[in-house]
This record gives structure tokens, sequence and C-alpha cells, in this order.
């Protein structure tokens, strides 16, 4: 963490000596963060003890959950960096602060992930915040960009707002900041004291607005579509998959004794998400706009294996296999989504936009490659085996199966089919239609690797997941013992 | 002693499909013949598993048996594992042949994006062989779904004018179905870690617990999969996508389509929902709704196709009636009635199959599938109409030919269980026999009408290759049926037999009242097969 933060601001010192066009070199500079930072985390991960090490004055846990997130986030970080060199190029927005702030939002997100002291949480909440905020409206020129930062700053910031005034109230009942102490405090509590329910409805404001639930996601297509291509994709997966570590840590570290409150709350939200975003995507044109409400879409069904975990004692199958669907959901869900959106940004060229329905017709004769690929990505959105989508609905659902909940299961597995026809709208258009111009399509190196990995990433884990299973049972200690020990002790 | 017969089957399209991906996109003749190839390779190296099965028909169990339960991903207890019996070995046989057929009645209709074409194909035929090997339900259900993909973009990409609208439809019928499968298969594994204490996805250890579920529970579950099922068939108010796909698809996919994906719903229905679920197929309540749908479909189907103007929406539909008969034998619960559903299921491939191909060869040489725009073909394309005659009998059902053999054991089996459903599909028969001859003499009788038909060629030896080995097989049933009854006896009587002992009246009504009828009596196979000759 500290190393990234040495980077990001050595990045800026930089960025003053360098002359313009070879701006690139920030970009390797990021990179190099970014794997330098996942060296430090596979060192700390090699010498964890099974309990996780305190840190920063017991405010700062890193454990195997955090260590988890870690190298999501950095994943994320070092594809989006890849796919920027290119876009930044055509768009003629080069500038060191992106990859700084890239970095940045980063530590924030750590911050997050191991955080257990809701100061500490709040403080990575808004690093993260703040450097996307600057982030999408990266395209000064752009009035969409701008718009959207606007939009997402103010709603940002409002949401932070009630979020704040909810841990201020958990501090006043307990009289501390750390997540293990309102933990006990709050089990001596009464749960329905009105106090207390105050403080979840907001602290689950913020956070559900964090991860775009319905009926908090109005900033999310916005944002979306208005942010540099590269950025969409690095919110759709790295700020979500922090936002979800946050939600995890507060809601069933914390604030675990309250699950019989929160739970129905989760129950009506992941039905109102997956409804509201499922028929929101249908008709959209452009595809950003489209991938932004199929990946609200996908925190309804992450939602579904949580309600999962809330109604299953700790340990039992279903809040075991709830716990790994959020997170496997998580982790394929990086690679399919930053593939998706790295074709589109591949697609974006001085003249074209590139995020229109049309301008993806006929793909498959102007970069066939990209196309199946993109094929390959949809497929696995959309949760067809083999690919790698298919492994998360596959934990999703049997935990709803597991824990009881059919009707649930039953609507989930309805609304992934609306997934598939949007879906196969964008594949129709590539494949089917006849190209708009016949002209080749040029794809740059970075674009190249940042596809490839993703896609290698995609089939993978889909036709071989073992040992990613087996990733996501060490971090939730589940290989050592049956229950979830570092998280509810 | 494993032997790696089925994963060399199973892999050797892909391998094929492989290698298509490293010749340059320009060279067609390279692509087809590479293609072709390959497809042939595919059907050759799965003849000598004929013999092999045969000497070990009457053993008991899956045969061929490769892996072992849990060793793909131990995490969740999937196993990359094989096996088959006898009516899956038949289905595998089926599919490599048609592969092979169709690959190569493809060389001339497709003449745009020739390469992806192929290796789509190729593709696809590996993941229906995989649906009728897996013995593992992880990675049946992975074969189920990818297979969807590759049909998708065979339709999608070389269909005809509403080629997406039917794509798109398609693919949201089966994957509605086989998304409720899902969640069935999730609960049956599940329920077999609450009885047994193991997470495993091994189908033969299921069959030990599913039929522990109890029955209001289990119903349920047989909706989920049957819902799947139905769809893929189709039975009758599922079968909507059909007639789409099927006018929209290739040649080549229609016969893939008719021939082999269809038999994957009803080879879900004998392989998983009778096995898992014998008390619940056996309630007379479920029995009787299905086998009614079953007969709607058979005569519904046989109406239709009466209307139809075009040719392949003709066949599309007899496709329903003819599938109707294979859920109606499947259903009535007794060997004759399964072994004849199995063999007709055979018998619905050869011959639609055929069908199939033969209107797609009016349609390369005309581009136009309307029955009024033809009369009096046989004056110009006399083998094609000779051809034509021998398959549209086969697929009417007259003796000697094998649909008779199919259909003659399923009415028997209905007959023995209740002779009103026999009666019922008995005009099913009738009305195939009207609909064929009817287009037959439209087609094929009179002098030459239009005189665009007064040029076109007769077969040409390629031709003619992928009609052969359809009309021997249609010949081999129908004189001598016995090897294949022969074959299925064993599985399907250990089918009937599990029925029977876990049926609804057996299991749930007490010893002593003993005055429900008794099911009827498996009828032995070698009567059936007897009376059939």
């Amino acid at each position: 963490m500290v190393e990234l933060t040495i980077f990001a601001l050595g990045i800026l010192l930089i960025d003053l000596m360098i002359p313009r066009g070879w701006k690139w070199v920030n970009a390797v500079g990021a990179f190099v963060g970014v794997l330098f930072a996942a060296l430090c985390t596979w060192q700390i991960q090699s010498t964890l003890p099974p309990g996780g090490s305190l840190g920063f004055y017991n405010s700062l846990l890193v454990d195997r959950f955090a260590v988890y997130f870690w190298y999501l986030f950095l994943g994320g970080a070092a594809i989006s960096i890849l796919m920027s060199v290119h876009y930044l190029d055509v768009e003629d927005e080069h500038h060191g602060e992106y990859y700084a702030l890239l970095l940045l939002s980063v530590v924030g997100m750590m911050c997050m992930a191991a955080g257990i002291d809701i100061v500490l949480l709040f403080i990575g909440l808004e690093l993260m915040a703040i450097s996307t905020y600057v982030l999408v409206g990266f395209l000064r020129r752009d009035r969409r960009s701008n718009e959207a930062a606007l939009k997402y700053l103010l709603l940002g910031a409002f949401s932070s707002g009630i979020f704040a005034y909810g841990l201020s109230l958990w501090y006043g009942l307990s009289g501390g900041t750390n997540l293990a102490v309102i933990r006990r405090a709050i089990s001596a509590l009464n749960p329905h004291n009105p106090v207390v329910v105050i403080a979840l409805l907001t602290t689950m404001v913020g956070l559900l607005f964090k991860i775009a639930a319905v009926p908090f996601h109005q900033w999310a297509p916005d944002a979306y579509e208005g942010a540099p291509t590269c950025i969409t994709g690095f919110m759709s997966v790295a700020v979500k998959a922090a936002a979800w570590a946050l939600l995890l840590r507060i809601l069933v570290f914390g604030l675990w004794p309250l699950r019989s409150i929160y739970t129905p709350i989760i129950v009506i939200v992941s039905i109102a998400t997956m409804t509201g975003a499922n028929f929101a995507a249908l008709t959209q044109t452009n595809t950003k706009r489209l991938l932004a409400y199929s990946s609200i879409a996908h925190v309804g069904y992450m939602l579904l294996a949580f309600v999962a975990m809330g109604t299953s004692l700790p340990g039992s199958p279903g809040f075991n296999d709830g716990f790994k669907g959020i997170l496997v959901y998580l982790l394929v869900y990086t690679f399919m989504n930053l593939g998706a959106f790295a074709v589109i940004t591949s697609l974006r060229q001085r003249n074209v936009i590139g995020d229109e329905l049309d301008d993806m017709a006929g793909l498959y004769q102007r970069a066939p490659v990209e196309a199946v690929l993109m094929l390959l990505f949809l497929l696995s959105l959309a949760g067809i085996p083999p690919a790698a989508g298919f492994l998360g609905k596959y934990y999703i659902f049997l935990s709803l199966i597991e824990s009881g909940h059919y009707a649930l299961a039953s609507l989930g597995v309805l609304y992934s089919l609306f997934g598939l026809y949007y879906y196969l709208k964008i594949a129709n258009s590539m494949l089917m239609r006849a190209p708009m111009e016949t002209e080749r399509l040029p794809v740059s190196l970075g674009m190249r690797c940042a596809v490839g990995v993703t896609a290698l990433a995609t089939i993978v884990i889909g036709v071989y997941p073992e040992p990613f299973i087996r990733g996501v049972n060490w971090s939730l200690n589940i290989a050592q013992s049956p229950h979830v020990a570092a998280l509810i002790k | 002693m494993q032997s790696h017969i089925l994963s060399i089957i199973l892999f050797t399209p892909l391998v094929g499909a492989f290698v298509l991906l490293f010749l340059p996109k320009e060279n067609k003749d390279a692509i087809r013949w590479t293609a072709n190839i390959f497809a042939l390779a595919g059907f050759l190296i799965s003849l000598p598993l004929v013999p092999m099965f045969w000497a070990q028909r009457f053993l008991p169990g899956f045969k061929f048996l490769e892996g072992t339960p849990n060793n793909w991903i131990p995490s969740i207890g999937a196993g990359y594992n094989l096996g088959i019996d006898g009516i899956s070995f038949l289905l595998i046989m089926l599919t490599t042949l048609l592969g092979w057929i169709s690959i190569l009645s493809s060389w001339t209709a497709i003449e745009i994006r020739v390469k992806e074409y192929y290796v789509w194909f190729l593709v696809l035929q590996t993941g229906m062989l995989g649906v009728f090997m897996a013995l593992d339900f992880f990675l049946f259900f992975v074969f189920w779904e990818a297979m969807l993909v590759p049909m998708y973009l065979l339709i999608g990409i070389w269909g005809g004018p509403r080629k997406l609208y039917a794509a798109i439809k398609f693919f949201l019928y089966t994957l509605l179905g086989s998304v409720l499968m899902l969640l069935g298969i999730l609960f049956l594994y599940f329920h077999h870690h609450a009885v047994t204490g193991i997470f495993t996805f091994s189908i033969p250890e299921l069959y030990k617990t599913a039929p522990m579920i109890p029955f209001q529970t289990a119903i349920w579950l047989f909706v989920a999969f049957f819902i799947g099922f139905a769809i893929k068939v189709p039975m009758f108010p599922f079968h909507t996508w059909l007639p789409d796909a099927h006018v929209e698809a290739p040649t080549a996919g229609s016969v893939i389509l008719a021939g082999v994906l269809l038999k994957m719903g009803t080879y879900g229905f004998v392989r998983f929902s009778l096995p898992f679920f014998p008390a619940v197929v056996s309630h007379p309540k479920v029995q009787g709704w299905v086998i009614f749908l079953s007969l709607v479909g058979i005569i519904y189907g046989a109406l239709v196709s009466l209307m139809q103007k075009d040719m392949k929406k003709l066949v599309a539909y007899s496709s329903v009636s003819h599938l109707g008969f294979c859920t109606l034998g499947i259903f009535v619960l007794n060997s004759a009635g399964v072994t004849g559903s199995v063999l007709q299921q055979i018998n619905h491939g050869i011959s639609t199959g055929a069908l199939f191909l033969i209107v797609g060869i009016l349609y390369e040489r005309r581009h136009t599938r309307e029955i009024v725009e033809y009369g009096g073909i046989s004056n110009v394309m006399p083998l094609y109409a000779t051809i034509t005659m021998i398959m549209f009998l086969s697929s009417m059902g007259l003796p000697l030919l094998n649909g008779f053999v199919g259909e003659f054991t399923i009415l028997q089996g209905a007959f023995t269980a209740n002779w009103r459903w026999a009666a019922w599909a008995a005009p099913g028969v009738v009305l195939a026999a009207a609909y064929l001859l009817w287009l037959y003499q439209r087609v094929f009788f009179g002098t030459v009408t239009n005189p665009k038909n007064e040029k076109l060629h007769d077969l040409t030896p390629r031709e003619i290759l992928t009609f052969a080995p359809l009309i021997i097989m249609a010949l081999w049933i129908g004189l001598y049926p016995k090897p294949f009854f022969q074959i299925l006896e064993q599985p399907v009587n250990q089918l009937v037999q599990t029925i029977h002992n876990n049926s609804y009246t057996n299991a749930n009504a007490p010893v002593s009242a003993q005055v429900a009828p008794a099911p009827a009596p498996p009828v032995p196979v070698a009567v059936a097969a007897k009376a059939s000759n």
C-alpha cells in the first residue's frame, strides 16, 4: 500500500520532467508499481498467520479476505492500465495524473478491504471515490465526461454524507470506532432500538449506493457512459469489488448481530435490482450503457448470494457457498467485464466514438479475433458454461438452494434469460450484421495484452476452476475449518 | 483396464476445429477437405465401438467407463466421467453418422465464411457427443449449454431471411429450459449431500439417492427437468421455437437439429426424469398429462404439416408429430414403449435427417421451398425422386422400413398400458402418410409445370453419398431390427425395473391395500422384436 502511494507520487513528479510523446513512460511506471505491489502482497501472504495480523493501532486487519481482494484490485488496475495507453493517446489526454489517480484509488480500495476501523474505512472510501470522480471527468474537452463526473460527484458526496452519519451513530452507540467494539456493543443492544435501525439504514444506503443497487443506481449508467471507457471498465470491476469488500466487512464482520433486520431489506433490494436493471438494459442501444445496466443486474445476483448468507448459520453450506459465490463472482466478473470493455475501448478511434451498438456492426469482418473474444465475454456474462461466468452463477444458485430460497433462485435464473437476450443483441450486431465500413481495425499492443489476458482468464477459470476455488476457500479459511473463521469470530 | 475410445470419439471433431483455425481463410477447398476428413474420421473412429459394445451388450450398468467421479473439480465434486449404455450407444452412433453426412452435404451450400462454419460445426459435434457420454451432471450441463452456442451461430450467420429472430428465439427458449434444469440439478446435488454427506455430481451416485426425495418435493423437481427436456424435444405447448429455427437454419443445421438436438430432450427423459423420479412419473395424473401432451403433439403436428406451403416447415412440424410418438413411448413406462421410443428416435434421426437433405437439395438448385413452385420433378430428377420416395415411406412408417418398427413397438407398448392411448396415437400414422404422399404428389408427379424446373440436374455423386448410409440404415432397421432390440434390452429392462420398484403405487400404497391395478408387467422385448418382423 505504501509502495503504491510512493509510485503514485513518483509518477506525478516524473510527469513534470518528461516531454510530450513520451507519456507512455507514466503507464510503464504505474504498471511496474502495480506489479511491485502485487509482489509485496504475495510476500505478506506467505507470512500471514491464519487469523490475519493487525496494524496501524488495530485499525487495519490484513487477513486472507483482505489479501484476496488486494489481488483483485491490483489485477483490475493492471488490465485497466494496459487499456488506457491507447485510449488516452486517441483522446489526446495523456497526463501523468491519470495513472497517479488510478494508483491512489487502489490504495483507497486496499484500505476498504483491510480496514476494521470505521474511520479508516471511510478514509479509504473517500480516497477511492474522489480519485474516481476525477478520472470520470478526465476528458475535459468532452461534455459527456464532464456531465458524468459532476453527477457522480454530487450523488456520491451526498451518499458519503449519509454513510458518515450512519457511522457516527455507531460510534455514539458503542463508544468505539473499531468494528469489533461496535459488534460487541450492538449484540447487547435491543436490535429494534430506533437509533440502531436508523444507523443501520443510513449505513446501508451508503453501501448500496456504492455497489449501485436499485434504487441507488441512478448515477451508474451516466457515469459509465460518460467516463473514458478504460475507466468505465475499472469502475465496473475494481471499484465495485472494493464496495463489496466494504459491504462484507461492515455487514458481516461488524453488524452480523443485526442480520435478521437487514436481510429482508437486501431481499427487496436484490429483487428490485435484478428487475430494474434487466428491464432497463433491454432497450439500450449504447453498449457502455447496456453494460452499465448489466453490471447493476450482476449486483442483484450477488445480493442474492448475500441473502443466502444472511439466512443461514455461519459454517453451514448455504453460508459458505453464498460467501464463496460473492468472491468467485467478483473474480470472474473482473476478467469478463474488463474484457468486454477492452474490446469496446479498442473500437475508439479518432473519429468514431465506438460505443453505439451500430459501431459494433460487422466487427467480425474488421477485427475477427476481438469479435470472437467479445462473444466469449458476453456468453460468460450471461453465465453460459464453459466460460467462467457460469461458476459465479453456479455458486449463487447453489447457495440459494442450500438455504431453501427456491423462489428467489427461480427468479434469478429467469432474469438471467433477460441477460442473455441483451448480450445476444451485441453478439448479433457483431457477428451477423454487415459492417458499416470495411477497413480493418488497428489494435495496439497494450490492447491486445488486455484482451488476451482477460480472455485467457475467462476460459481457464471456466474450464479448470479448481485452483481458483481453492484460492477462494483459502481466503475464507474454509480449508482449515468448516467455519468462516477469519470473519466470524 | 480403462479404454479411452469415448474420449477419442468425443474430441476428434474438436481437434478438427482446432486444425481448421490454422488454415488460411481464402483457401476454401482446403478447409472443406479438412473438415470432411475430420468428420469422416469422427465417424470411422466410432465404428470400432460397435463390435466392442456388441460383445458386452447384456452386461448391466454403464460400459467403457472413463475417469473417476470428482477428478475434475474436487472442490465441488465434479468429475470428467464418461460412460455409455445401449441407449446412449445408439444415439452416439447416430450423431457421428449424421455429423459426417451434414458436413458432407454442406460442400456447395455454404459459400460465405466457410472456415468459421466448419469450425462451429465441429465444435457442435463435440458438444452433442459429450451430452450423450457424460456420467457427471456438471459435465453434462456444460456440454448441454455449450452446444447451444455453435447452433445459435449456425442459424444466425448462415440462416435464412429471419435468421436473427430465429437464432435468438432458439437460444432463449432452450436456455429457459436448461436454467430451470440447473436448479433441479443443484437440488439433487444438495440432497445427495444431505443424505450421504458427500458432495458429488456423479450420475450413478445420484441415481441412488434421488428416488428418496419425498413426493411433494420430487414433483417440483420433475417439473423443472420436464420443462427443460420438453422444450428441447419439443413437446406440444413448447414447440414454437422449432419451426422458426428449422426454416431459417441452413440445411445441415436442420439435419443436426432434427436428427440429434431434439433427441437430447428424449434422452434426458430416459436418462434422468424416469430413474430420478420414478414415483412421480408413475403417478397416474402426471403420466396422464404427459401422455395427453404427447398425443396432442402427434395429432396437432400432423394436422399442421398438412397445411404447410413451405416444404421445410412441413418437415419441421412432422418432427413435432414424430417426437410425440417418442415421448408417448417413454411415458407408457413399459419396456416395449421405451424400447420403441429409443428406436424411433434413431429412426427419426435417419428419416427426418434425410427429409431435410432432400428439401435442401431442391433449395440449393432453385432457392425456394414453396411447394407450388414445383411439380413433375420426377421427370427431370428420377434418381432423386426414387430416393425421396424411399425416405418418405420410411418416415411414414411403412412395413419393411425403419419407421414401422419403431412406431409399431411404441403403439404396442401403449396398447398394453392403456388401449385408448394407442387408439389416439394411431391416426398420427395415417396423417403422416397423408401429408407426405400429398407433398410427393404435388412436387414430383405430373408434368413439369414451372419452366424454371426443366433444367434441374439430378443428384451428384457427393449427394448420393450423403443418402446412401441413411438408406442402408433405414432398410437394415426395417428388415432386421433384432440387434437393435438386443442392444436396448438390458438398459431398458433395468429402467423399467427401477420404476416398477419405486413406482407411486408401490411406494405409497399400504401393503395390504393392493386393490389398485398392478403396473403392466414388462413385455419381453423378444416378443416385440418378433411381432415387428
